[in-house]
């Protein structure tokens, strides 16, 4: 393989946004006929090497090389003319718009006068629906499709063109099992074309299954690329995260107190089902699970976003139900949001402002609100929380990751609550902030809080939770103590492998 | 599937359905309240009805497409009066003196020309400033109707051509002038938006105007053409109206705007883009026009007219609501 | 001071502008026209931009909640015929209370549509411009609606009094103002309006009822509009149905020139006033060098047009739209 000409090279691609140097330097060659798997931890740079690939931004070094030629990539649909293809990881359909419209967007054929070439049109889709073994057809709208079918036609938009290389970004996140296996019969049959993949995906044991070399990129710079043969799981993480995977385990339980929070038999339609588990003060109980497996849903019906279809809420050992945030507020839940800019953030407002939100018809004196409380308020959680800005009146919007997520953080705990759920608490966030937020999650179990932690992240969990609870599909499969957890048995009940013995 | 197939059905059916309600309802309302003899359901009558949806009608096809490509345009009463004033006074101009009727055709190619132009100076501003074309066209909406009264301050601009009155009064095949060219706009318009790549392309950019710049369509002249389009339409509506009546009042127009916008939306196009059609709101301006008619029938005034319109508006929309709420579970926020 | 460079002096321009523009309105028509200056002129225009200026405060609170309110004008309308009509029948100490009591529950009720029902306030107070025009040529019989006794009633005390040598409808703006302003800027409710339109979804998840912000921002524009109504009925002792008619796009053009955007979340009652006072003395300089009054309409159209511009052209670092 090594004699062939790479089908694409990538030279020095540099790219800076203002105050960021996203891309330090890359370069990448991708061979005919090879799966090429991209990794790195999220805000690595991947994303953003592949919009400048994809020719959505410019790189500001650098040149990329197609075949023999240098080209420079102007538009998505230049990048397409020239036999690369991009298939997004969010969905980018037109929904009201049939399949075939949607996989020939941008380029429908033509007849006279701009007119649609309508049979050519669903000539050449169904053509390319039938190498897909697709259940639908050129006329159906997208979005009467399923997820994993509106992600076919997505797949469906690179078989348009002569490929010399698609770029997959998390293609496999909504597919089910059944549809993984057409997934990867049409890359293998791209492969055999002679067409270069570059495979993004977090999930390891597809990367072992079908691609042929690993890349690694790690804050923006290159590290690495190894032939998959010659590699394992431990050693890419070393790569990426440049330390090995720390899964170590928590060890220090507090004392434990009443129980705070005690849910039976909660089931909202068919988000998730019977889902019965108690946490008590001092403890933090860690909840695991795929994306889609229902843990957000449990925490947003828990405060009051969602209205159970079933199932009772104890709170203090009392039946209660939760109308709206505001209830769940006044009886002493708080929920740091998984979403941080759309649900847990106005961007637009300064820091104080936003860390007294829920609290602000209490912060008052007479009519008006207490400035002074709300100052004194954000002082000690910046102080407490070690947040970097320049001062409260900053707009939150301009603040890091970490830092935002600190300020939600911050607006939740100064509202004291009994019960804090925190959802997905470090995505999106560097290294040295997950540790921080990790070490706080502890220290407030250790003052009394009763603690739910939600995440996609194992390190996190097994890091933080004193008991953890692993769900699938909607279901609670098993609870685990820290001392009895382990990886393999973790990610058993996590994939439904291990529901016979739910505890 | 077949409960979201069910809703859709009902949803593009529902105008139509209303509009036979409110046959049914005027017919027999009209047999006792009606001080006249006729019957609502006459032929005479349904000509003049579609004789009088054309004006607002017109323009309506030009404000799906509009809407469908995810803008709004505020400003079509002001353009449609621009384009009158243009369509009378350019007739009177001395150096089109010696053409004689001639004068008609050079008139009307002014007037739509000039439509053309106000639409694509909206559309080059929401293009390249990037500021939001309702903003963009609440602006116009004024500027332009400030343009009016510049030509000729607050009196009314006439002149009557007794060719062009004829004409613009003659039947063929029964339909009147008006009712043919609200035909053929409709029938252009709808070739245009559901056989042509420009109007695949609109609703593509209504619908997912992220995913529509990144299959390398081009935002910006799919904004401008279709501002064209409805500066057209604004224009020809003039042209057929006021070439029959012959005299413009520089408030001539106002309210067109909401009119129109009124007719769209309950013929079921979305308020935020990437869907609507243009049968449906064929099916809206008839079912206003119709309404207006049949109010006035059974010997109700404007007022209620207006009354019912703006609340029928509003129950739409809560049904439309109430079609897309997808079960308990859903996420209150 | 070499350091400013052009992008702090672009946002430095855009935070500003609005103010920038107006200074140097007044003094390019100061220059042109003495008259212009003159205190008497200047009381002039701010007493005649009253109307437009108080129901551009109501509506500061709906644009900045992330909402529209195109039932501002019908509305006003209504207000005026009602009070007018119902100051010869049960007397004016009487028809006022009543007066306003009927147009909070037109408010109530469009706010109740878009706080509670969720509905897209275009389209709801496109409805209700349309509704609000029927019931007032409902109540009115169609007819233009006059007090009998112009002379010997005080209530012509809110549109052409004055109070310490000030016209009272100016005070009735400033006062109202003042009071709109501090509630905007120094209150829970104020900062609670923000928060909606800032991020809606947020301030749910917050813990604030969305809804109830939503709907208290409907019954507050409401009240601006029954005021601005009694202060139109009161100057004219007698009104047309059509009084408010096309207001609604004035009031929200002095809004969006005072900088607010209308995605929510930002704007202020002192720039909404500097927005109804720019369109005012745009209107008065250009009648004063001799022009008509629709030469304001190609004004106002050009300036908003720029204000908006530049304001997003700040926000983006480049003036012309990345629009492909």
């Amino acid at each position: 393989m090594t004699d062939q000409t790479p089908v694409l090279r990538l030279e020095g691609i540099v790219k800076t946004f203002p105050g960021v140097r996203a891309l330090d330097g890359v370069s990448l060659n991708i061979m005919p006929g090879e799966v090429h798997a991209l990794m790195g931890e999220n805000g690595a740079g991947k994303s953003t090497l592949m919009k400048v690939l994809g020719g959505i931004y410019q790189p500001d070094e650098g040149q990329i090389i197609v075949g023999e030629a240098p080209s420079v990539m102007s538009s998505p649909l230049d990048a397409k003319a020239k036999g690369i293809v991009f298939i997004h990881q969010e969905l980018s359909l037109a929904d009201e718009l049939s399949v075939a419209e949607n996989i020939y967007l941008g380029e429908l054929p033509r007849k006279r006068f701009g007119m649609v070439d309508w049979d050519t049109l669903y000539r050449r889709t169904d053509a390319i629906l039938d190498k897909l073994k697709v259940g639908f057809n050129a006329k159906t709208i997208v979005g009467d499709l399923s997820i994993a079918n509106q992600q076919m036609v997505e797949i469906a938009r690179a078989l348009t063109v002569e490929a010399k290389a698609v770029i997959f970004d998390e293609p496999t996140a909504s597919l089910t099992d059944a549809e993984k296996v057409v997934l990867f019969e049409v890359i293998s049959d791209l492969q055999a074309q002679g067409v270069g993949i570059v495979y993004i995906s977090h999930r390891m044991e597809e990367i072992f299954k079908i691609t042929d070399r690993i890349s690694v990129l790690r804050d923006g710079s290159y590290r690495s690329t190894v032939n998959t043969a010659d590699t394992n799981e431990e050693s890419i993480t070393q790569l990426m995260i440049g330390r090995s995977l720390d899964l170590s385990r928590n060890e220090s339980h507090h004392e434990l107190g009443d129980v705070a929070l005690e849910v039976r038999g909660l089931s909202c339609g068919n988000l998730y089902t019977d889902v019965s588990f108690e946490v008590r003060r001092g403890e933090v109980l860690g909840f695991y699970g795929l994306v889609g497996a229902g843990r957000t849903e449990i925490a947003e019906t828990l405060f009051g976003l969602r209205d159970p279809s079933a199932g009772t809420v104890l709170l203090d050992g009392v039946e209660t139900t939760i109308n709206s945030p505001a209830d769940a507020i006044s009886k002493g839940i708080s929920l740091v949001p998984e979403d941080r800019k759309g649900q847990g953030l106005v961007l637009g407002m300064n820091c104080r402002d936003n860390m007294t939100l829920p609290q602000v018809d209490d912060l008052t004196a007479g009519p008006f609100v207490a400035e002074g409380s709300e100052v004194a308020i954000f002082d000690q959680y910046r102080d407490k929380l070690d947040i970097r800005t320049p001062g409260w009146k900053q707009i939150v919007g301009n603040l890091s990751g970490g830092n935002q997520q600190k300020i939600v953080i911050g607006k939740w705990l100064s509202m004291h609550p009994s019960v804090l759920i925190v959802d997905e608490p470090t995505r999106g966030i560097d290294v040295g902030s997950k540790a921080e937020i990790h070490n706080l999650i502890r220290d407030l179990a250790a003052q009394g809080y009763a603690v739910i932690v939600i995440s996609s992240e194992m390190p996190e969990v097994l890091h933080v939770s004193d008991r953890i609870v692993a769900m699938y599909s909607g279901k609670v499969m098993r609870t685990f103590t820290s001392e009895e957890v382990t990886e393999e048995s973790l990610i058993q009940a996590i994939s439904g492998l291990s529901s016979d013995k739910a505890a | 599937m077949e409960t979201g197939k069910y809703s859709k059905y009902l949803k593009s059916g529902a105008i139509w359905g209303f509009i036979v309600l409110e046959l049914i309802f005027f017919t027999i309302a009209g047999e006792f309240l009606s001080l006249s003899d006729k019957a609502f359901m006459d032929a005479d009558n349904m000509l003049l009805l579609f004789k009088q949806s054309a004006p607002i009608g017109i323009i309506a096809m030009g404000m799906t497409i509009i809407m469908v490509n995810g803008n709004i345009d505020l400003s079509v009463g002001a353009i449609y009066a621009i384009c009158a004033i243009v369509l009378l006074d350019s007739m009177t101009w001395p150096m089109f003196a010696t053409l004689g009727d001639g004068v008609i055709p050079v008139a009307w190619a002014l007037a739509l020309l000039v439509g053309v132009l106000l639409g694509a100076l909206n559309g080059l501003i929401v293009w390249k400033t990037g500021v939001d074309a309702f903003i963009v066209t609440l602006g116009s909406m004024l500027g332009y109707r400030g343009l009016v009264f510049m030509y000729n301050g607050e009196q009314p601009t006439s002149h009557l051509n007794w060719t062009l009155v004829d004409f613009a009064e003659a039947q063929f095949l029964g339909l009147h002038t008006p009712t043919w060219f609200l035909l053929i706009a409709t029938t252009a318009i709808w070739f245009l938006m559901n056989r042509t790549v420009h109007g695949r392309n609109a609703y593509a950019i209504g619908n997912n105007r992220e995913a529509a710049v990144n299959a390398g369509i081009r935002v910006g002249p799919h904004i401008m053409i279709n501002f064209m389009i409805i500066g057209f339409l604004s224009a020809l509506s003039a042209v057929v109206f006021y070439s029959e009546s012959g005299s413009v009042n520089p408030n001539d127009g106002e309210l067109y705007e909401l009119w129109v916008i009124t007719a769209v939306v309950l013929g079921g196009t979305k308020l935020t883009g990437g869907a609507g059609s243009i049968v449906g709101t064929f099916g809206g301006v008839l079912a206003i026009q119709l309404l207006r008619k049949g109010l006035s029938h059974i010997g109700a005034d404007t007022s209620t007219v207006n009354l019912v319109i703006g609340l029928i508006l509003i129950a739409v929309l809560f049904l439309d609501r109430q079609l897309n709420i997808k079960g308990k579970e859903e996420l209150k926020v | 001071m070499g350091g400013v460079t052009k992008a702090q002096i672009g946002s430095f321009l855009a935070r500003q502008g609005i103010l920038i523009a107006f200074a140097l309105f007044m003094i390019g028509f100061a220059l042109a026209n003495g008259r212009f200056l003159d205190p008497d002129n200047i009381m002039g225009v701010i007493r005649s931009s009253a109307i437009l200026g108080v129901m551009a405060l109501g509506v500061t609170f709906v644009v900045i909640s992330g909402n529209l309110d195109l039932s501002v004008g019908s509305m006003m309308s209504f207000s005026t015929i009602v009070v007018l009509d119902l100051h010869d029948k049960i007397g004016p100490t009487m028809a006022i209370p009543l007066m306003f009591s009927m147009t909070l529950c037109l408010g109530a009720f469009v706010g109740f549509l878009v706080g509670y029902l969720k509905l897209n306030s275009l389209i709801v107070t496109l409805g209700m411009l349309s509704a609000i025009h029927g019931l007032t040529l409902t109540y009115s019989g169609g007819k233009n609606m006059d007090i009998i006794d112009k002379e010997g009633t005080w209530f012509s005390v809110f549109g052409q009094g004055s109070a310490l040598g000030i016209p009272v409808p100016i005070l009735i703006f400033v006062l109202l103002a003042a009071f709109l302003g501090i509630l905007l800027s120094k209150t829970p409710f104020g900062r609670k309006v923000y928060a909606v339109g800032g991020n809606g979804v947020a301030s749910t998840f917050s813990g604030i009822r969305r809804p109830r912000v939503v709907f208290m921002c409907y019954i507050l524009s409401a009240f601006c509009v029954a005021t601005a109504g009694l202060i139109q009925a009161s100057r004219s002792l007698g009104s047309q149905n059509t009084v408010g008619q096309g207001l609604e796009l004035e009031v929200l053009a002095a809004v969006i020139l005072g900088g607010a955007s209308l995605l929510g979340g930002s704007g202020t009652i002192f720039k909404t006033v500097i927005g109804v006072l720019i369109l005012g003395f745009i209107q008065n300089g250009l009648l004063l060098v001799g022009l008509q009054f629709y030469v304001q309409f190609v004004v106002t159209w050009v300036i908003i047009i720029l204000a908006v511009w530049l304001d997003i052209a700040a926000k983006r670092g480049k003036l012309w739209s990345p629009i492909a």
